[in-house]
Parts: C-alpha cells; structure tokens; sequence
C-alpha cells in the first residue's frame, strides 16, 4: 500500500448502507488520517502499539508472558495519561508463515507507531523488511539471532542481548567460576539453542568440551543424551534452550546419575523450570538481565504477579522494556512513526533488565550478565559475570 | 559415528529403548485396532493419550501425591491409573460418538474420516490448552487455578515418585523402565488374549474379517466398534500413566509427536496386528536410541521414519503382517 | 443448485466464455476491491489471498495424487519444502541466480524427488503408502533443521523476488477502494503499482498466484481428459482389473506422484519468493495435513470442488482472527462438522454424485439388506 502525497480525493460510486454492518477495525486505514481532518494533538490520542508473536500455536506458552510484560507497561501508563495507548495483538503463532501478511497489516495502519516484537528469529526475518521498507519500529523482546541486526534494517531493535553477549560469559562462568574441567554442551536445534550452545562450545575450546549433543523441541524422552552426559564424565553441562525442555533433562540427567552441575541461559529463567523439583537445585542461569535486588525490577515482579496471579516468565520483563521504551516517546508528545523512530535510537535510560539503549545496528549497547542460581526453589542472584 | 560409547553403553541404551517403545506400544495399540476393525486411521487417537496424562496428573494433585510416601503413595498412583483409564477411555468412546457413528453410519469415504478424526484431534488438543478460558466462563478459574493455571505450557509432577534405581553390571536400572516395560507387555498379553477368547473379542475380530457377514451372525457391529474404541482407550489410559510415571511431565500438544511415533509402530509391525503392535513399539524404540546413541541425538526421528521405510520396501504389510481379523484363535 | 448448473451449461458458448472472464477479472480485482465481510479484518487481504492462491495450487497437485489416482500423501509438504528450498539455495544461499532460472530447477528437483520418493515406496499399498508419505515429509523437514548447507533453524533470508515490470515505479497505478459508512470511495491514496514486486504490497503476489492457478487448471482440465487421466481413474477404483485390461497401473501412479511433486515444488519456489526467507518451521506436518483438509473436505476428484477447500482452510482461520485463541478449536469444530454434514466433500465429483445415485436405486430394489459395501476398499 503506496500512499502518495497527493491530497485525498474521493469519489462516491454507491451508497451501500447495509454492509456498514461490518466496519471494524481496519476498514477505517484505508484513509482515515487526511479525511476526517484530526488535527496534531487529538490525533496523538488514537495511538497504538502492536505486539507481533505467537498468542496462539504451539509456541503460545512462550508468548504469554511476552504479551503480558507488554500489557502491564501499557496499563501502568494509561492509568495517569490523557489519551488513553491501545495495544493490539498481532497473532502470529510463532510461525514465520503469519509473518508477511500480519507485518503488511501493520504497516498500512499508521495508527499502530511501535512494535513490540516479532517474539522469535524467523518471524523477524520475514517481516523485518516491511517494517523496515515502512518505516515501523520494532523492539523485540526475545529475538536473539545475531544475524537479524546485520541486515542494515534501521526499524530494528531488540531489547536483549544476542548469543553472541551471553555465551561468551556462561563460557568463562564454566570455566574460571565453576573451574570445570570438561562440560558437556548440549542444544535443542532451535536458533537460539543451538546459536548459544556454538559459541559456548567454541569458547571453551576444544579441550574443555567433552562432547555434544542436539535434542528437538518438544521432545520428551533424553535417555541418549543423558547416556551420553554420564559416560563422557563431565563435571559440567551447558544446555542452550527453553525451560520446557530443560525441566525435563535436568530431572532425566540426575536420574540418570549425573551429579555435576547443569548450566543453562535467560531462556530457563522461568517460574516454570522450579517445577524439576530437587532436581533443578543448583543450576546455574545466565541472563543479561538485572536481579530483583534492585527496586525497580522488584516493583516490576511485584506489580506483575498483582496483575496476572503469577510470577513473570521469560521475557516478561525485556518486553516491559520494548514497550516502555515506545510508551516515553508517546508520553513525550510523539505521534508518528519517524519521530518514533528517532526517540528509540536516541533512548538512553534505565530499564528493568538493563540500560536500554541501541547501537546503531539496533542492538542493545550495553548487556551485562548476571548468574542466577536456583536454590531452596527459588531462583536467585550470584551477582555479574563477565 | 560413536562406537565405543554405543557398545560400552548398550544394555542401558537398549533398556531405556525398550521402556519408550512399551509407551509407543500401548498407544500404538489403539491406532491398531481401530484400523483393524474400520480401516480407519484414527487420528485423534494421540489426544486420548494426552487426556489420560493429564488425569494421572491432575489425580496425583487433588490427592496430594507431593506429601504422600510409601503405602499411601502407592495407592494414590493406583488411582491416578484408574483415572487415567477412565479418563482415555471415556474420550476414545465420546470420540466414537461424536466423530465416527454419523459417518460410519452414512457410508461416508474413509477419508474425510480422517479429515473429522484430524478436526477432532483439533478441537481437543486446543480445549486442553484453552482450559483456563473454559475454567473463567464458568467462574471457576480461581477455584481451579492449580489445574488449569498453566494451560498452554508444561504441567509436570516431578519429585513425587523417586522410584530406586539399581546398579546392576556397570549401567543404572530404573525402577520404572523396568516396570514400564513389564506392565505394558503384560497388558498387551492381556488384551491379545481377550481377543483371541473372549465372545466380543471374537465379535471384534470377525467384524474385522467381514462386517457384514459378522451383522448376519448377530455381531451388533455398532457395538462391536465401541469396544474397540474403548479397548484402545483403555490402553492409552495405561500408556499415559507409565508416561506419566516415566516422563513427569505433559503439556496439551504432547500427544501429536508421541501419536505420530506411535501409528509409525503399528505401521510397522503390521497394522491390524496386535502382537505387532508390541513388536513394532518395541522395535521403534530401541532403534530411535540406538540411532541417536550412533549418530547424535538429532537425527533420532529421521532414524525411525528411515527405518519405516525400509522395512515396508522389503515387508511391504508390516513386520509381522497379519490383520486382526487373520489373527488365529 | 442442478437446475442451475443445467440453464447454465444451456447458454451459447460466447456467454460462457464471457462469464468466465467476468469470474476471473472479478478474482484478479479482489484485493483490490476490498469488499466489506470478505476482507480480512487485522491481517493484510492481499497477504492472505497469496496464502490462498498457494494451497489452491497445492491443492490441485494433490488433488492429482489423491483425488485421481487414490494414493494417500500425507507428507505433501515435502514436496513443497524441496521446491522452496532449492529456489532459495539458488538464489540466495549458495548462488545468486534470478528467481526465473531458479524456478524451472526448483521445479525439476521436487518432480525427482518426488519419482524417487514413489519409485520404492508406490508399490506398498493404501494407508502404508500414507505413513511412507508422512515419514518423508518429516525426514525432509528434520534434514533441513540439522544441516548446516540448508541453514538450519536459522533459515535463509534474501531469497530473490520475482522481476518487477517496468522499474520500481511500475507501469502505472491501480487505486483501491474504500468502503466508508454507506459509501464506496476510490482512494487514489491506496494504490497499487503495476507491476511491483515489492516488499510492502502483497498484491502483485496474489496476482502471479491466481495466475499460475488458472494456468495449472487448464493444465489439469487436458491431463484429466486425457488417456492419462482415465487411466488414473481406472487404477483408483480397480488396481487390479486395470492391470488386467492392460493397463501400466505403477507406471499411471508413478506419473501421478511426480505431477503431484511439480506442482507442489513449484508452490514451494513461488511461497519461498513472496515470503523472502525460509526457514522449517514453514514445512511441518501439520502443513500436509492441512493440504490434505482442503482436498477432502472441497470433494476429491473435483478440481473446482478442491479450489474451494483451498481457499476455506487457508482464509477462514485468517477471517476469523476476532475469535482469537479460539482460532484453532473452531477451525477443528467446522472439519468435523463439515466431515459429518457433507461427507462426499462440498463438491463431489459428478462421477460419485452419479455412483451415489445408482447406489440409491439398487438399494431401493434390495429390500432388507442394508446395503452396506465396502467403497473405496
């Protein structure tokens, strides 16, 4: 959808009054902004943000504490706001298939000035050229592939480190912290697994590595690998993935005589991995993402868990942060998509899990690491690393 | 390829291979049946697995499995089991009823029964995974929260069991692979025989041969389709509680990947069969850790669909082969 | 409905063809029209009319392989997955070709695969045929997610757009129309440029879609008519008696795969180009399965019947996104009511409306029996 500069010219062909029955939502893109005539400042007042990512499929566990980091930002600033921010979500069910399509939408909606998201690597890579051909910032709460910030898309942003920020840490945290001789590095085939896991892998070098092994989401029996594990008598084992599947390993490797510790990433960190039990007592989780030490994140969780009844998931809070970010611009007076876009790569502030701010690839600048222990079933703070 | 670990590791390796390919079994039990009688690939078959979990589950918490020990313990997982049971069962004949009869009744191609068993497998799977939206309309999302607070992810009862392990030789028995493996041959002769013996097991057989000659000699065939529905609820009610007891773990989509797993088993076995289901089970098991142990983990599914195929190319019907209505009494 | 369809076949030919090109000017303005109802609410029309004209295509490659010849494929998606995997090796990842070259290649490589694929496995019969399919299907999409060469869960980006005509400004605008309260405007704002293929407009898309459509069913309109055709309809409904009367019945099934598998490399190269970038997740089971619900529910055998299951397993789930998480579980519901209310698919082909007929009458002669057979045994 091209829209020229021209002024708008209408021609009435027919008046069809019983199909006005359906007008919803986008019917009104097609050229409301010059026709009606909203002048500046009421027109601040009809502003959206989207969040692009699965709300639904296979993947909507994972979503859920994204759209709910998202819409806690969103009701905190419309509790004490004139004009009231909508934000709309934009269901991709994790698939890059949704991608196009949804991304168009959005793009031909220019009420809609920042999207948090898309959630996962291939979502981003089909939709980031139409954002960026229409100029819609994003700020993606999850997405960690590092290729994604090479592709010279200046809408792109992401408020976490990629794996090239963290595994580069957990592997110096293997090594000088937990002095482990040789660790066993296991991913679960996905992006962000497997990107993780590669460096981990090639960090520690090939000496301190005592084999590796690839399991598949939603996979649920790890008898091979954790065969594998005991027999190389490693001391340590990293696991690049998701909580749901390392809940299971980590209960399947102590079961299977494992007794060394077991290493994983920010995408564990959640409630959800407590479920392993005992099992799950002294793993250590990296996360460039700020303890509950510090009083702002604890309003964060505190505000989180009145709101939702529970404790907030994987990347709740990077998504607060996404839409934090937009929700500043908005509250300073920003009604487009371009001043949008400059607020965001000129943002400089404190947030929940970090200084958000961006180099010029969109990246976030400055990522520090932090350990995470879970013990006596809770999941706490061993300060920064690396 | 990895040698010296797959041989310094194969009696564990192959022990652990059995125990999964027992669950495939038993699931692969109902998806045999249900061909054998109405040559029908019932695809939502992997759903009544995936209710049965989760009423093992749902049993060991209202019951308070967490703080339970020894004799207590043991009886609130003999209910759990019951549950489940009940539970698979209870959906393998709603299915039956409600996505099956009307079709069977007009005639209808066989494929657009798949097409209604997919549409079913649909609707239940995301029921499962939308329980807290049906909890909320019914105002009982609060009351139910423990149940159906964590709709769309993973529900698990790590740490209730710590079933003993035993170093036997050099590699580590578990208790429940063992038991997994016996209580799953163990039914499978169970059911084998009541087909073979039992009047309605011989009704179901000789309703598998001919249909319509079995109606003539008095075999009410709508009757005769329930039990095997039932049946193979039934064992996938016992699949889901050694699941349960194995993996600890369950989540709504569980049941597409194992129910893919487990209609390859009776495939490969020889549909219709029920001994080779249990061949097939068995056999897919231990080859997708055999698999994996040799090549790396990742490849573990190709492993098996290789094996499929393979074997079909030169057993076109299956390992063993024979259809249920064959089977010799 | 028959009434009609008889006064319909009843007009001179000039109406008819003028009629058909009335249909096809109608389809090709669609997106452009954007009538209220049909329109997508909260996702792109023109993005989902693409997805659309995609299953219609692949619909009716399967619909070759299924509906015609009686082989159950439940692993169609492999197909798809060679076709838009090679396109987007060849012209993002490993080489740099236009998409033009690439395509007769994509084509090409899921028409062998799909011969080699049904050289061992056609001679298994029936439902072992179906977990074969499936079982390839996987393999191909767990081969892609563990090799490096294919890009793994990463995926591969830049894959090459079809050439625009006439630059990027194209040749010259077409203006959408927009429905107000009551009124229809033409908003010369909302424009869409011919022809473009562009990032942000999905419509020129659509159109080399409908095209290709259009193109493969007069494609599909001779092969049916033809001696191929018959004997495909002969081996589904008789194997044996086909091969008896002379017929290469491996031979018929063979070719019927490997037509199945052009039209589904094909879609696969097309869906690779609008999409930009691949990566598995584009190719899972769920994907066959959903192919496979729009062949059996439009009424296998009927190409026109199968164009209509295409389109309603690909745009109702995206015309009904107000239905939310709910999405999936309605889409489930309407599978089975449609499996238990029009069991013969929307659109039976005239040769089951006809068999059911005779069917009808030789049951009302044998009084007593129930008439039960076995079809499709």
């Amino acid at each position: 959808m091209i829209r020229s500069s021209k002024s708008w010219q209408a021609v009435a062909v027919a008046a069809v009054a019983g199909l006005v029955l359906t007008a919803c939502g986008t019917t009104e893109d097609g050229g409301d902004e010059g026709g009606s005539g909203g002048g500046g400042g009421e027109a601040a007042c009809d502003l959206k943000l989207a969040f692009f990512g699965p709300e639904t499929g296979p993947a909507a566990g994972l979503g859920k504490p994204i759209i709910q980091g998202a819409e806690l930002a969103v009701s905190q600033y419309n509790e004490d706001a004139d004009c009231e921010v909508e934000l709309v979500n934009y269901d991709s069910q994790g698939s890059p298939d949704e991608a196009p399509a949804l991304a168009t939408e959005i793009a031909g909606d220019e009420s809609i000035i920042g999207v948090v998201g898309p959630a996962f690597s291939g979502e981003s890579a089909a939709a980031g050229p139409i954002f960026a051909e229409a100029g819609v910032p994003t700020v993606s709460p999850s997405a960690t592939n590092p290729a994604l910030s090479e592709n010279g898309w200046d809408t792109f942003h992401r408020a976490l480190g990629n794996d090239a920020t963290q595994g580069p840490a957990a592997a110096a945290y293997i090594k000088d912290t937990l002095q482990a001789k040789s660790t066993y590095v296991i991913d679960d085939a996905s992006e962000y697994g497997a990107g993780l896991a590669g460096i981990v892998e090639e960090d520690l070098g090939a000496d301190a590595v005592a084999g590796s092994d690839t399991i598949q989401v939603g996979d649920t029996d790890f008898a091979a690998t954790v065969s594998k594990v005991v027999d190389s008598e490693a001391d340590a084992v990293f696991f690049g993935g998701y909580y749901a599947e390392a809940t299971i390993l980590i209960g399947q490797l102590r079961q299977g005589g494992f007794e060394g510790t077991f290493v994983v990433a920010d995408g564990v960190k959640d409630p959800a991995y407590l479920d392993a039990g005992d099992a799950a007592e002294g793993t250590i989780i990296t996360c460039p993402c700020i303890p509950d030490t510090d009083p702002a994140v604890a309003d964060f969780a505190s505000a989180y868990e009145e709101e939702f009844g529970e404790a907030p998931g994987t990347y709740a809070a990077e998504a607060y942060d996404a839409a934090t970010i937009f929700l500043d611009g908005i509250g300073d007076g920003i009604g487009d998509r371009e001043a949008m876009l400059e607020h965001v790569n000129g943002y400089d502030e404190a947030g929940i899990t970090k200084q958000l701010s961006f180099d010029e690839t969109g990246e976030p600048a400055d990522v520090k690491v932090y350990a995470y222990k879970v013990e006596g079933g809770e999941i706490v703070s061993e300060g920064e690393i690396g | 390829m990895n040698f010296e670990f797959f041989f310094n590791n194969l009696p564990g390796l192959t022990l652990s291979g059995l125990a999964f390919g027992a669950i495939y079994a038993l699931i692969a039990l109902g998806y045999t049946m249900v061909y054998g009688v109405l040559q029908l690939i019932n695809f939502a078959h992997s759903e009544v697995f995936m209710y049965g979990t989760f009423a093992m589950l749902w049993t060991v918490m209202a019951l308070g499995g967490a703080d339970a020990n020894g004799v207590e313990l043991i009886a609130i997982l003999l209910a759990s089991l019951l549950a489940a049971m009940a539970m698979s069962a209870v959906i393998a004949l709603v299915l039956e009823r409600v996505a099956y009869r009307p079709l069977i009744k007009r005639n209808a191609p066989r494929l657009i029964a798949l097409i209604s068993a997919i549409g079913a497998s649909f609707v239940l799977a995301e029921l499962m995974g939308l329980r807290d939206r049906v909890a909320g309309w019914v105002g009982l999302d609060d009351d139910l929260s423990d149940y159906v607070g964590k709709a769309r992810i993973n529900n698990s009862i790590a740490g209730v069991v710590d079933a003993p392990r035993w170093e036997v030789a050099g590699i580590i028995v578990s208790s429940i692979d063992l038991l997994v493996i016996f209580s799953a041959v163990a039914m499978m002769v169970v059911v084998d025989q009541f087909v073979r013996r039992s009047k309605l097991g011989k009704g179901i057989r000789a309703t598998a041969q001919d249909p319509e000659t079995a109606s003539m000699m008095g075999v009410n065939p709508t009757r005769t389709i329930q039990m095997t529905f039932l049946i193979g609820g039934l064992m996938a009610g016992v699949a889901a509680f050694l699941y349960m007891l194995k993996i600890e773990t369950t989540k709504f989509d569980v049941g597409f990947l194992l129910g893919v797993k487990a209609f390859t088993a009776a495939v490969l076995g020889g549909i219709g069969n029920l001994r080779g289901a249990l061949l097939g089970g068995l056999v897919l098991g231990v080859a997708e850790i055999w698999g994996s142990a040799l090549l790396g983990t990742e490849w573990r599914h190709v492993v098996a669909f290789v094996l499929l195929v393979v074997i079909l190319l030169f057993r076109p019907t299956g390992l063993l082969g024979e259809s249920l209505g064959k089977a010799r009494a | 409905m028959s009434k009609l369809k008889l006064s319909l076949s009843k007009l001179p030919k000039p109406v008819k063809i003028a009629m058909w090109v009335l249909l096809a000017i109608l389809a090709y303005a669609l997106p452009l029209l954007e009538p209220p109802f049909i329109t997508t609410p909260g996702v792109d029309f023109g993005g989902v009319l693409f997805v659309v004209t995609m299953y219609m295509l692949v619909a009716l490659g399967l619909n070759i392989v299924v509906g015609y010849a009686g082989l159950l494929d439940l692993g169609y998606v492999g197909f798809y997955a060679v076709g838009a995997y090679t396109a987007a090796i060849l012209t993002s990842f490993h080489a740099n070709w236009p998409l033009l070259f690439a395509l007769p290649i994509a084509v090409l490589a899921s028409t062998i695969s799909g011969v080699l694929l049904g050289a061992p496995t056609l001679r298994v019969r029936g439902d072992y045929l179906a977990i074969v399919t499936l079982g390839f299907g996987e393999i191909i999409r767990l081969v892609a997610v563990n090799t490096e060469w294919l890009g793994e869960r990463k995926g591969i980006s830049n894959v090459a757009r079809p050439p625009s005509v006439g630059g990027t400004e194209g040749l010259f605008e077409i203006p959408h129309l927009y429905w107000g309260d009551g009124t229809v405007l033409i908003d010369t704002q909302d424009t869409t440029k011919f022809l473009v293929f562009g990032v942000l407009d999905q419509i020129p898309y659509y159109w080399l879609g409908l095209t290709v459509v259009i193109i493969m069913l007069f494609a599909d309109y001779l092969i049916k008519n033809s001696r191929v055709g018959r004997a495909w309809e002969a081996t589904r409904e008789d194997e044996d008696a086909a091969e008896l009367m002379g017929v290469p019945t491996f031979r018929f099934k063979l070719l019927a795969f490997a037509t199945g598998a052009f039209i589904g490399g094909l879609a696969g190269a097309l869906y690779a180009s609008r999409q930009n970038f691949i990566n598995p997740d584009s190719f899972l089971l769920l994907f066959s399965i959903l192919f496979l619900a729009a062949v059996v529910v439009g009424g296998q055998g009927n190409r026109w019947g199968v164009l209509v299951g295409a389109t309603l397993v690909a745009y109702l789930p995206q015309r009904f996104r107000e239905f939310d998480d709910f999405r999936v579980l309605v889409f489930g519901l309407a599978l089975v009511a449609l499996a238990i209310l029009r069991p013969e698919g929307l659109f039976p082909p005239r040769r089951t409306v006809r068999a059911k007929q005779l069917e009808q009458e030789l049951e009302e002669l044998e009084v007593g029996t129930d008439g039960e057979e076995k079809a499709h045994a």
